[in-house]
C-alpha cells in the first residue's frame, strides 16, 4: 500500500478521461472577492469503521476540500481472524470451515478453491458427479453473489427498492443452497475429495425455476439501474480504472474485464469442469455509455456475466452424469511433501490459494491472495479528485468483502 | 380570527367579563393548537403513507400492526422516541444545539398559518398569502445550519453545507414558478387564487397558460428539492453523509426533524394544489365553498394533496440520488431559467390579453 502523500488528481495514463471534477475556488481568490483574508483548512474526515457505504469494517481516512477528496487511505485489519495461521496449525480436513468466513457471500467458490489446492497437493482425483455438482453450485453462488452486489450498488447510489428487490431472488438462491448443505451463507459443503451431498431431482427442478426467475427480473433490476439515467449521471466516466492500471494494481474480476482487460480464470486457465463449458466473458465493450473501466462498466459485467453463470448451470443440469460424489481418502490425511498454487474466479476477482506440504497432518504454510484485497487498494489512486459522493460509488462498484480483505 | 372572536364575546355574558386582550390570545393559542395538532397528525399519517406505500414496491408489507392498517404506527413510533436517551454531545454547542429542531419545525408549521384548507378554513387569510408562505418556510434553514453548526460534527458540517446551497438555490426557481400563477391570477391571495380556477376542470390554473403548464412542473420539481427528497435528499444522503445535519440528535429531537420534513411534504403538496390545480374545486361546476359542502371541498383538497405526496414517494422509492453538483447544475441551467422564460410568458400574456 502506498503512503499517505496526497495522489495527483488525474491519473497521469494516457487515454483517460479525468472524471468530471467541479472546479475548486481557492482560498486567495475568494479572500479577494470578500476583501478579506479567509483562513481554509482541510477537513479530515474518518469515513467508517461504523459508515453505510463501506460495506463492513473498513476505516477509510480521507481528506476533503468542501466536497471533494484531495487523498484518502484505507484502514484495514478490523475484521482480521488469522485465517491463514488457522490453516497452518489445523488439520486439512477442519480448515474449509474458516475459507467460507472469508468471503462470506461466495462461500463456495471459497471452498471450492481450497479443495483443488489441497486435492492437487495430495493427488486425490474426485469423482465426475462431485465435479458437476461443485460447478453448479459455484454458478448459483455467483448468480447470488452478483445479484446481491447489484442490489447493494443501488442503496449506495441512492436507490433503495432495487436493493430489496434482488434480495428477494438472492434469497432463493441461498433457500437452494440451504437445501444442499444447511445453512444459509456458510455451507462447508464442498469437501477434500468431493461434495458432501448429492443433488436431488426436486433440488434440480427448484434450480431451474430459480434461474428462470431471475433471468426474468434481469430487465427489471435494469430497468430500475443501468438503464436509468440518474444512475447512468452518477457511474459513467466515475472512478475510471484504465486497463493499464487495473493489471499493475492486481485488480481482477469483473473489475479487470470492466476496464477492457479480456481474462476470466474460468476460461483462461481453468480448473474442475470449466473447460467443459464455453462461455462468453463479458468484456467492457467501447460502445457503451461512459468510459470503459468506468463505474457503470462494472455493474454491466456483473449484470452480463449472471446471464452467462445462468447458461452455465442450465447445461451443467443437463449432463449431469450419475455416480459417486467422494472419492475414497484416508482417516489421516498426510499429503507429500511439495507446494502448490491453485487461483480460482471468484465472483469478485480471481482468489488464489498457494499451500505448501512437508508431508505432516497440518501444512507448512497456507497462503490466500483475495481479490477484495487487492481490488480496494486501487482506491488511493483512483479516487483522489473526485467528489465524495463519486468516492462511494467507487468503492460499492469494486464490490468488497471486508471479510475476505482483512482474512 | 378576530371577528370571530368578537362575534363569540358578543354571544356570551360570561365572556365579557373576561379582558378582551386574555380572549385574543387565548383564542389564537388554541386555534394555533388545533392547526399544529392537524399538521402533526397529518405529518404522522404520511410517515404511514410512506411506509405502506415504499412496502408495496419493495414486495414487503410495512406497518400493519397498530391500529387498522398500521394507521396508528406513528403514535407508537412517537413514543418509542420519547422513551429514548436524549443524548446531546459533549462537543456541542448545548444552547443551539437543543433550539436548532423548534426552529426547522417552527417554519414549517408558520407556513399553515396563511394555507387555506378550504373556503374560509383559513388562519390568517393574508393578503400576501404566497409570499408569506414561500418566505416563511426559509427559516428552516437557519435552524438546519443551528444544528450542523452545534452539532460539532464533520458529517453534520458537509450536510449542513450541502443542505444551505441546496435549500437557498432552490428556492429561487420555487418562487418564480409560483409567481407565473400569481401574474396571470393578480394576486397573492391563496383563496382568490383558488377562486378563479372554479368551475370545469380546464379552468385550473395549470391548463390555463403555457405559462403555468410549465411552471407546475417546475414549481412541483423544486419543491421536491425544496424538502431533500429523493432524488435530491443530499443533505442527508446516508450512504455518503450518514445522516447529514441531524447526524448527532436522538430521541424526541431527532422526532422533530422528521415531523418537520412531512409537514413540509404536506405543506409543498396542498400548495401545489391550490396553485395549480383548483384547490378545494373539484373540476366540475359543483359548489364546495358554502355551507357543509366546506368539509367536501376540504376532502378535494385533500385527497389532491394526497396524490401529491403518491407521486413524491413513488419518485423517491424508484430513482438513485442526483450527485451534489449535478443537483446545482439543475438549479441554475435549467429549473431556473426555465421558471424566468415561464414567468415573462406569463407577464406577456397578461399585457396581451390584459390577464383574461
Amino acid at each position: 500500500m502506498s503512503g499517505s502523500e496526497p495522489v495527483p488528481a488525474v491519473p497521469a495514463v494516457p487515454g483517460v478521461v479525468a472524471p468530471a471534477t467541479p472546479p475548486v475556488v481557492d482560498a486567495s481568490e475568494l479572500s479577494s472577492l470578500v476583501g478579506q483574508s479567509l483562513r481554509t483548512e482541510e477537513l479530515v474526515v474518518n469515513m467508517g469503521p461504523q459508515h453505510p457505504s463501506t460495506h463492513g469494517v473498513l476505516r477509510v481516512v480521507i481528506k476533503t476540500d468542501g466536497e471533494v477528496v484531495t487523498a484518502l487511505q484505507p484502514h484495514i485489519g478490523n475484521l482480521h481472524r488469522c485465517a491463514e495461521k488457522i490453516g497452518e496449525s489445523l488439520p486439512y480436513y477442519q480448515w474449509l470451515p474458516y475459507v467460507d468466513r472469508m468471503d462470506y457471500l461466495a462461500a463456495i467458490n471459497n471452498e471450492h478453491g481450497a479443495c483443488l489446492a489441497i486435492e492437487r497437493l495430495g493427488g486425490i482425483v474426485v469423482p465426475e458427479r462431485a465435479e458437476y455438482v461443485r460447478l453448479i453450485l459455484a454458478e448459483v453462488q455467483r448468480v447470488a453473489s452478483h445479484i446481491f452486489a447489484m442490489g447493494v450498488y443501488g442503496l449506495d447510489i441512492g436507490a433503495i427498492t432495487p436493493f430489496l428487490h434482488t434480495f428477494r431472488e438472492r434469497e432463493r438462491g441461498l433457500d437452494l443452497l440451504d437445501h444442499i448443505a444447511g445453512g444459509r451463507l456458510l455451507y462447508h459443503v464442498v469437501r477434500i475429495g468431493g461434495v458432501k451431498r448429492d443433488l436431488s431431482p426436486e433440488w434440480i427442478d427448484e434450480c431451474h425455476a430459480f434461474l428462470d426467475a431471475v433471468e426474468r427480473r434481469l430487465p427489471e433490476y435494469n430497468a430500475l439501474l443501468l438503464d436509468n439515467h440518474i444512475f447512468q449521471e452518477r457511474t459513467c466516466g466515475i472512478g475510471v480504472i484504465t486497463g493499464k492500471q487495473a493489471v499493475a494494481w492486481g485488480v481482477t474480476g469483473p473489475a479487470l474485464r470492466a476496464s477492457g482487460v479480456d481474462w476470466d480464470c474460468r476460461r483462461d486457465a481453468p480448473y474442475g469442469i470449466y473447460d467443459r463449458f464455453p462461455f462468453e466473458v463479458p468484456v467492457a465493450p467501447s460502445g457503451l455509455a461512459g468510459t470503459v473501466g468506468d463505474c457503470f462498466h462494472r455493474h454491466w459485467v456483473r449484470f452480463k456475466e449472471v446471464e452467462q453463470s445462468i447458461s452455465i448451470v442450465r447445461r451443467a443440469l443437463r449432463a449431469l452424469p450419475p455416480g459417486e460424489i467422494m472419492a475414497k481418502l484416508p482417516k489421516t490425511f498426510k499429503p507429500p511433501k511439495g507446494e502448490v498454487f491453485v487461483r480460482v474466479e471468484n465472483p469478485r476477482g480471481e482468489l488464489a490459494y498457494y499451500a505448501v506440504s512437508e508431508g505432516a497432518e497440518k501444512p507448512w504454510r497456507m497462503r490466500c491472495r483475495g481479490p477484495s484485497f487487492s481490488n480496494i487498494a486501487v482506491v488511493t489512486e483512483i479516487a483522489p479528485g473526485t467528489l465524495i459522493a463519486d468516492l462511494v460509488a467507487l468503492m460499492g462498484s469494486l464490490d468488497i468483502v471486508l471479510g475476505e480483505v482483512d482474512r | 380570527m378576530k371577528e370571530l372572536l368578537d362575534r363569540l364575546v358578543e354571544g356570551s355574558s360570561l365572556l365579557q367579563a373576561v379582558p378582551r386582550g386574555l380572549v385574543y390570545t387565548t383564542g389564537i393559542l388554541l386555534a394555533c393548537s388545533g392547526v399544529l395538532l392537524l399538521v402533526s397528525l397529518f405529518a404522522g399519517e404520511i410517515v404511514w403513507m410512506e411506509r405502506r406505500i415504499s412496502g408495496r414496491m419493495q414486495a414487503r408489507i410495512g406497518p400493519n400492526r397498530v391500529g387498522p392498517q398500521g394507521l396508528l404506527q406513528f403514535l407508537a413510533d412517537g413514543v418509542k422516541l420519547l422513551a429514548k436517551e436524549d443524548v446531546i454531545p459533549s462537543s456541542a454547542d448545548r444552547g443551539v444545539f437543543v433550539i436548532a429542531p423548534y426552529i426547522v419545525f417552527a417554519g414549517v408549521f408558520a407556513a399553515f398559518a396563511a394555507v387555506p384548507l378550504g373556503a374560509g378554513l383559513v388562519p390568517a387569510d393574508l393578503p400576501f398569502g404566497l409570499f408569506y408562505v414561500l418566505a416563511i418556510t426559509s427559516v428552516e434553514v437557519v435552524g438546519v445550519i443551528m444544528a450542523g453548526w452545534a452539532s460539532n460534527s464533520k458529517w453534520s458540517i458537509l450536510g449542513t453545507m450541502r443542505e444551505v446551497a441546496q435549500v437557498i438555490s432552490y428556492e429561487m426557481p420555487l418562487a418564480i414558478s409560483a409567481l407565473t400563477v400569481a401574474v396571470l391570477a393578480g394576486t397573492l391571495n391563496l383563496t382568490d387564487i383558488v377562486a378563479q380556477q372554479s368551475g370545469w376542470v380546464w379552468n385550473w390554473w395549470v391548463f390555463r397558460s403555457p405559462a403555468t403548464f410549465v411552471g407546475f412542473f417546475l414549481f412541483f420539481t423544486a419543491a421536491l428539492a425544496a424538502l431533500k427528497r429523493a432524488p435530491f435528499d443530499l443533505p442527508e444522503a446516508e450512504s455518503e453523509l450518514v445522516a447529514g445535519f441531524h447526524t448527532e440528535y436522538t430521541g424526541f429531537r431527532f422526532a422533530i426533524f422528521f415531523l418537520a420534513e412531512y409537514a413540509g411534504m404536506f405543506l409543498f403538496a396542498l400548495l401545489t394544489a391550490i396553485l395549480f390545480c383548483g384547490g378545494w374545486h373539484l373540476g366540475v361546476p359543483v359548489d364546495l365553498t358554502s355551507g357543509l359542502a366546506r368539509a367536501a371541498g376540504f376532502l378535494v383538497l385533500f385527497l389532491k394533496a394526497c396524490a401529491f405526496l403518491f407521486v413524491m414517494i413513488w419518485v423517491r422509492w424508484s430513482l438513485p440520488r442526483y450527485r451534489v453538483d449535478k443537483v446545482m447544475y439543475l438549479c441554475y441551467k435549467v429549473l431556473l431559467p426555465w421558471s424566468v422564460v415561464a414567468l415573462v410568458v406569463a407577464a406577456l400574456q397578461v399585457l396581451l390579453t390584459g390577464g383574461r
